[in-house]
């Protein structure tokens, strides 16, 4: 049971989703556009400064108020859904975290508005996982600026038009990461056009590269050389939105498969009459619920202060588990329909998948739970 | 300005709403409850008008306990302070008792400016504004879909078939507005969070000097003396054309004595 702040919080952006963004959003995700319009008014709502305090024109909530929006956003469509996660939680969330007065003044008012995106550029077209192995990009230090070289793929909110700043992990000596702030539209700093992507295809996401792209020494995010550190910590958190998120798409395929089955007839009756079907929407809402109570309770020790990495990192893996395994069945269950792309539950099969694989693939967060299980050793 | 915007709480509409089966009125237990989503555009009104002209917001609701839930809402898109009606005498008041007993809270509470929706989805009268208006003595401005306030005189566009009208008057006044006239804000978290710090007083009918026998399911000048569910929508015919599908058309329209 919700807390009540949460509860009017989750009704709020229920009701937004659907009547805001429902409506629309598969024409956006057919077009591959980027609904500005809709950004545009989760800003207004005050969405992008969920978790950070007022003064830095937030809304002084937490990060489980993120984790609830999210899940709400994501039971209707994923690609908003990140555009979200990755600008709080990637874009600003290191800024406020790690970041100078100075840094934060000039970047938080607007992008906790919503008015500017953040992007956090960590992983790279030879390396993912392998960090700081295969990290290639460079910054050097030459007088009183950085110079960057190097590219990194994949980025959310990389090129919108409300792009901002992109926080660029870099190595800065022999193995040894620091981050770094590079405003968009500095000389050097090129982003790509867009990929084309199996899903998220209402979300904006580029590869980015850097040639002897100069910026000021006062850039550097945090200290020097604490890069690995921040992304870590960073990543922690961001496991417990994409578990929120991947737990609003398996509700979300719940809720299409509970209207589709009672219209829907088949030898006499509505197919949602037989049991074959009826088991197989127990076992999706089990998986939304369980997949739930473990995001719940990884955000709340992470809001206590107490270590959260496994309970992060099990949540992570049972709710993008939960999210595959839901739209595949739902998809099931549509028939035919389902892999048409004007009904929602294709939309959600085809934006499943990558949550196995971002913020950490599903090897990465068993292999977290082994080393905190103490066999990080053996 | 001192703007008073009345929001009612009504079942949601997208749930099958009941009657109670022992007098015949709503049963506010079967459907959850939301705003009466006219009295959203009426709040936002009031907030803008405030945004521009300075003053204060007030919520008053005339609802069982359960109603603050509107309330809250209410003050989270950013009224400041709130007024609930709440009584077990008001119970199956009509328009005119409702009238009676808002009229008298609001003459307690004071206001330059009320506002609110132009009907509400439940019982969907769209008299409200009017009697409030007699019963305070002011000036009524319904239907409006555009407000302009300019000192202590108020002007509305009110939509009718052929275009709008243009009504003015001198404040303090009724207003009443339709869905047309602006778009409502979601409650950020922020004002979900202030709305629970924000003052609501809660009125029983001593309080706002009503008289108990002009309130109530005895005081109502209508009665719902039967009700019973609407019949399930028959199926339609089918057409099918065989070539002959405009004769069928036109015969079925000779039928029922369209053509």
């Amino acid at each position: 049971m919700l807390k009540d702040e949460y509860e009017e919080l989750r009704k709020t952006v229920e009701a937004f989703a659907r009547d805001v963004v429902a409506p629309v959003i598969g024409d956006y995700y057919e077009r591959e556009e980027f609904p500005y319009d809709i950004v545009r008014q989760m800003g207004a709502m005050g969405l992008f400064g969920l978790p950070f305090p007022e003064e830095y024109a937030g809304m002084g909530g937490d990060y489980f108020a993120l984790c609830v929006t999210l899940e709400e956003l994501a039971r209707v469509d994923s690609s908003v859904a990140i555009t979200l996660e990755a600008a709080v939680s990637l874009g600003a969330m290191p800024i406020f975290r790690f970041g100078t007065e100075e840094q934060r003044e000039t970047w938080l008012p607007r992008l906790a508005a919503g008015e500017m995106l953040g992007a956090f550029g960590l992983t790279e077209p030879g390396g993912g996982t392998d960090v700081p192995g295969g990290m290639r990009t460079t910054a050097v230090l030459d007088g009183d600026e950085w110079v960057i070289n190097g590219t990194k793929a994949f980025i959310t909110n990389a090129g919108t038009d409300i792009t901002g700043v992109v926080g660029v992990a870099a190595l800065t000596g022999e193995r040894e990461i620091s981050t770094i702030l590079v405003p968009s539209g500095t000389p050097g700093f090129t982003v790509s056009k867009k990929y084309s992507k199996v899903g998220w295809n209402a979300s904006d996401t580029r590869e980015l590269s850097f040639t002897e792209c100069r910026v000021p020494a006062a850039n550097l995010l945090g200290e020097r050389g604490r890069g690995y550190a921040q992304f870590l910590q960073t990543l922690d958190e961001g496991r417990i939105a994409i578990a929120a998120l991947s737990v609003g798409l398996a509700q979300g395929c719940v809720d299409e498969c509970l209207k589709y089955v009672r219209d829907r007839k088949a030898f006499g009756h509505p197919i949602g009459h037989y049991q074959a079907i009826q088991f197989k929407i127990a076992d999706m809402e089990v998986r939304a619920h369980t997949a739930r109570l473990a995001y719940h309770h990884a955000a709340e020790k992470m809001l206590a202060g107490e270590p959260f990495k496994k309970e992060a990192a099990i949540a992570k893996l049972v709710s993008s588990n939960a999210a595959m395994d839901n739209a595949r069945d739902a998809t099931q269950i549509f028939g035919g329909y389902g892999f048409m792309n004007e009904f929602p539950v294709g939309r959600f099969y085809r934006d499943a998948k990558i949550l196995e694989i971002g913020e950490g693939t599903s090897e990465v967060q068993r292999m977290l739970i082994a080393r905190q299980l103490g066999l990080g050793d053996l | 300005m001192n703007i008073v915007v009345c929001v009612k709480q009504v079942p949601d509409t997208a749930t099958e709403r009941k009657l109670r089966s022992d007098d015949n009125t709503l049963d506010r237990d079967a459907a959850d409850g939301v705003v009466n989503e006219l009295d959203e555009y009426a709040v936002e009104e009031a907030l803008k008008l405030k945004e521009a002209h300075g003053g204060e917001v007030t919520v008053l609701t005339m609802g069982p306990g359960k109603a603050t839930e509107t309330i809250r809402k209410a003050l989270a898109m950013g009224a400041d302070k709130a007024v609930h009606l709440s009584d077990d005498a008001l119970h199956g008041s009509d328009a005119l008792s409702t009238s009676y007993a808002m009229a008298q809270a609001l003459n307690k509470v004071g206001f330059d400016l009320v506002v609110l929706g132009s009907e509400s989805t439940d019982a969907r009268t769209g008299v409200l504004a009017a009697m409030l208006a007699e019963r305070l003595g002011v000036a009524q401005l319904t239907l409006a879909n555009k407000v302009d306030v300019d000192g202590t005189s108020i002007t509305i566009q009110r939509i009718t078939d052929y275009g709008y009208d243009r009504v003015e008057a001198t404040l303090p006044a009724v207003v009443s507005v339709v869905e047309k006239i602006n778009e409502p804000r979601y409650p950020s978290f922020k004002g979900i969070m202030a709305a629970k710090k924000k003052p609501v007083e809660t009125l029983a009918i001593g309080d706002a000097s009503i008289d108990p026998s002009q309130v109530g399911l005895a005081a109502a000048w209508s009665e719902v003396v039967d009700f019973a569910a609407a019949p399930p929508r028959a199926a339609g015919t089918i057409v099918k054309d065989e070539g002959d599908g405009g004769a069928k058309a036109a015969e079925f329209l000779a039928s029922k004595k369209f053509i």
